[in-house]
């Protein structure tokens, strides 16, 4: 993992210190409400529906179990006891009070974490794979070079001020875990006659205008990258629109320019900005590739694993569902849901996170990850440890296995927290898992992604769900549009509207009728969902979720 | 008057021979003064060249960094200097992207008096553009 040198220290400390300065400015009427805004913006800071929100980077999804526990020392010091992990590997405290904030800051700088850029028309806290380091089916870790692009553009004094926010994320793997097609930019680690390199993808997004990315350059060497991600910036932070907010994204002023014109307009830009870059970033780049080596594995018996697998079937049953396949022999990639039907998606208590802080120090190399589907994961665990893991789970409500089912809901904060929703989606959320918990239907069901957005802004990425629900405001009402074959990944798509919106009380039964349409329509257990529907398209699907224009035909 | 602003605080303004404005400018002009809409490919750096004025209409406008940026990496070594609605907050972003100094208005000046700006005289400090550009 990356640990912080002396320059970040006394970055961070300088910029807190500001930022306290910021706030007794603000107070004494040196920076209008306006001015303030964007600054606390850039620090992290939102003001929300009933307060204050603090919204803490957790950079490319990586901490260790120190970083955890001091997250639930700062939930419970100033929050409520808890904090809420969301789909941009942040975690977002609710009920800040704004004079306690610097001292947040100041405990998060001890352990080497801060709030910079997660807020604000600023480059974002940098996304990856939340399996990187890890996975078996990755070309490179990608955590270095999000490293790297994380130092670039704190504070990069060209881009503090641009059109709306601009999003970056990486992957090092083919399967594509970091929704790299939905991002302003993504960036796809890549091979060519045995360089490295990036595939770049510019302009997707997600929001009221939901637009894949496109591919500005299919390799880019990587002793290239940070020229070209600035000439990407910088092109649009020049001719991105600023007149109209919801056209302010690069997704739209790739959309009107086109990408050929994009293209040119940055390769003409790279050839002017690539010479002061004098390489020294590489020599770093080797550097921080030393600080994410792979833990030490050990090599031991597995038995204790096979013993618990056959004799108890609720840790069987976790095991099938919560785990993925390591690169190390022996181990596993271990991940921890925080989604107990029935409780907020992505909702941790401190208790929670003490626990899953020691675990990491215990069983899994003192290393946790945030993945953007609002779960914890462990990311290096010997097999033959998972039985006392999964029972130290247990204790604390954190064992409930359901990653990848239909309960493992991604759902923005809406109506419950956000100023902006239209509609609940938590509850939503609680219902549909609740629901189909009773059932007892979920492992039946298999992998199948449902994600919920309050309004139209689409936090909760309901384009690119398999099943998506955006909840709008229909003339005072709570009205429920429902999409079908969004998919996340490598293959990225967005959804299709399936036709008319539903209340809230006839949100879940519909649900119900298209998963029950699957489950009748599948060639076997092994055809998920979004298989399923890929092969037979909407419209069995939409006869299932409207029943009544059947009716009417007949 | 306004007050321009530099690392030892607040000075009179030393400019004494105005600006052409960006458009108007012919070949053996001094001085210009660039709204924040203009391409930086546009502006033709001669030798007569001087001085530089880009406009900030609003201090959550950021084109002018952009613009001030391209200038120097394209080979703009007169004075540079940012006018409108920058806050001292913005002073050390401005130092560092190429500006040699930034002119307020009065009334901003009231209200963000030096000591604010002085507070960022140190922008040469804890600046990772400096790691990773070399
Ligand atoms: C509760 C306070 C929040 C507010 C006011 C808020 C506001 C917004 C707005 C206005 C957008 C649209 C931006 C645009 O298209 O230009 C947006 C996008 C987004 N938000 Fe939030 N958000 C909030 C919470 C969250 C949370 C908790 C998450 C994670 C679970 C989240 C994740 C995202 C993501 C991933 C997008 C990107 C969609 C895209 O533009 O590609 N937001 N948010
Ligand atoms: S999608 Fe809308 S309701 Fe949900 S968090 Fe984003 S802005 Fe708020």
């Amino acid at each position: 993992m990356y640990t912080y040198n002396d320059f970040d220290k006394s970055f961070i400390a300088t910029r807190n210190s500001q930022f306290r300065d910021q706030v007794e400015r603000r107070i004494d009427g040196s920076l209008t409400e306006d001015e303030f805004k964007p600054l606390r913006l850039m620090n992290g800071l939102y003001l929300q529906l009933h307060a204050y929100m603090l919204r803490v980077a957790i950079p490319y999804g990586t901490l260790n179990g120190g970083q955890m526990r001091q997250l639930a020392f700062i939930a419970d010091k100033w929050d409520k006891g808890y904090g809420h992990f969301t789909t941009r590997q942040n975690i977002q405290y609710n009920w800040p009070e704004l004079r306690d904030v610097p001292d947040m800051l100041d405990a998060l700088a001890e352990v080497g974490m801060h709030a910079i850029q997660t807020s604000g028309n600023t480059i974002r806290n940098v996304t990856a794979d939340h399996f990187a380091g890890a996975s078996a089916d990755e070309i490179a870790d990608p955590r270095p070079v999000a490293e790297l692009i994380r130092q670039w553009s704190t504070d990069h004094p060209e881009f503090q001020f641009m059109p709306r926010k601009f999003k970056i994320a990486i992957t090092g793997s083919p399967n594509d875990r970091a929704v790299t097609r939905a991002h302003d930019i993504g960036l796809r680690m890549v091979e060519k006659d045995g360089e490295a390199g990036f595939e770049v993808i510019v302009g997707g997004g997600l929001g009221r205008t939901p637009m894949i990315g496109k591919v500005i350059t299919n390799f880019l060497p990587q002793e290239d990258l940070l020229p070209y991600l600035e000439s990407v910036v910088s092109v649009w932070n020049q001719i991105g629109r600023r007149d109209n907010k919801y056209k302010a994204r690069i997704k739209i002023t790739v959309h009107e320019h086109g990408i050929e014109e994009i293209r040119r307009l940055v390769n003409e830009r790279f050839a002017i900005v690539k010479g002061s870059f004098s390489g020294i970033d590489q020599v770093r780049l080797a550097q921080y590739k030393t600080h994410f080596a792979a833990p030490d594995f050990t090599v031991k018996a597995k038995a204790v694993f096979k013993d618990a697998y056959h004799s108890d079937p609720i840790f069987r049953s976790w095991a099938d569902t919560n785990l993925s396949a390591h690169k190390a022999d022996g181990y596993s990639i271990v991940s921890i849901s925080i989604k107990k039907q029935g409780d907020t998606p992505g909702d941790a208590t401190s208790d929670q996170m003490r626990l899953m802080a020691d675990l990491a120090e215990t069983y899994g190399h003192n290393e946790l990850r945030i993945s953007h589907e609002q779960n914890v994961i462990l990311p290096h665990v010997h097999k033959s440890d998972l039985p006392a893991l999964h029972a130290a789970l247990k204790e604390q409500d954190l064992a409930t296995a359901n990653i990848g089912l239909i309960s493992d809901i991604i759902a923005c904060p809406g109506m419950d927290y956000c100023a902006l929703a239209t509609a609940r989606s938590i509850p939503i959320a609680q219902e549909i898992a609740t629901r189909f918990d009773d059932l007892k239907l979920e492992h039946e069901i298999g992998n199948l992604k449902i994600k919920i957005s309050g309004c139209i802004n689409a936090c909760g990425h309901h384009h690119v769900g398999h099943i998506g629900i955006l909840g709008l405001d229909r003339a005072g009402v709570e009205n429920y549009q429902v999409t079908l074959g969004g998919d996340h990944t490598e293959t990225a798509k967005v959804g299709d509207r399936a036709g008319h919106g539903f209340t809230a009380k006839e949100l879940v039964p519909a649900i119900e009728r298209v998963v029950d349409a699957y489950l009748d329509l599948r060639t076997g257990k092994d055809e998920e969902f979004i298989e399923t529907y890929r092969r037979l398209g909407l419209a069995p699907f939409k006869a299932a979720l409207y029943p009544e224009a059947q009716a009417d035909a007949a | 008057m306004t007050i321009l602003v530099t690392d030892t605080g607040f000075t009179a303004d030393t400019w004494d021979q105005g600006y052409t404005p960006f458009g108007e400018a012919a070949n053996d002009v001094v001085s210009i003064d660039v709204p924040a809409d203009t391409n930086p490919a546009d502006i033709e750096i001669t030798p007569t060249l001087k001085m530089v004025r880009i406009d900030f209409p609003s201090f959550a406008d950021g084109r002018g960094f952009t613009i001030a940026r391209m200038l120097r990496l394209t080979g703009y070594t007169g004075r540079l200097r940012a006018h409108g609605h920058v806050i001292s907050d913005q002073y050390p972003m401005a130092r560092r992207i190429g500006f040699d100094e930034v002119e307020i208005s009065q009334d901003l000046a009231a209200r963000q008096p030096q000591e604010q700006w002085k507070f960022r005289a140190d922008w040469k400090d804890n600046d990772y553009q400096d790691r990773m550009r070399g």
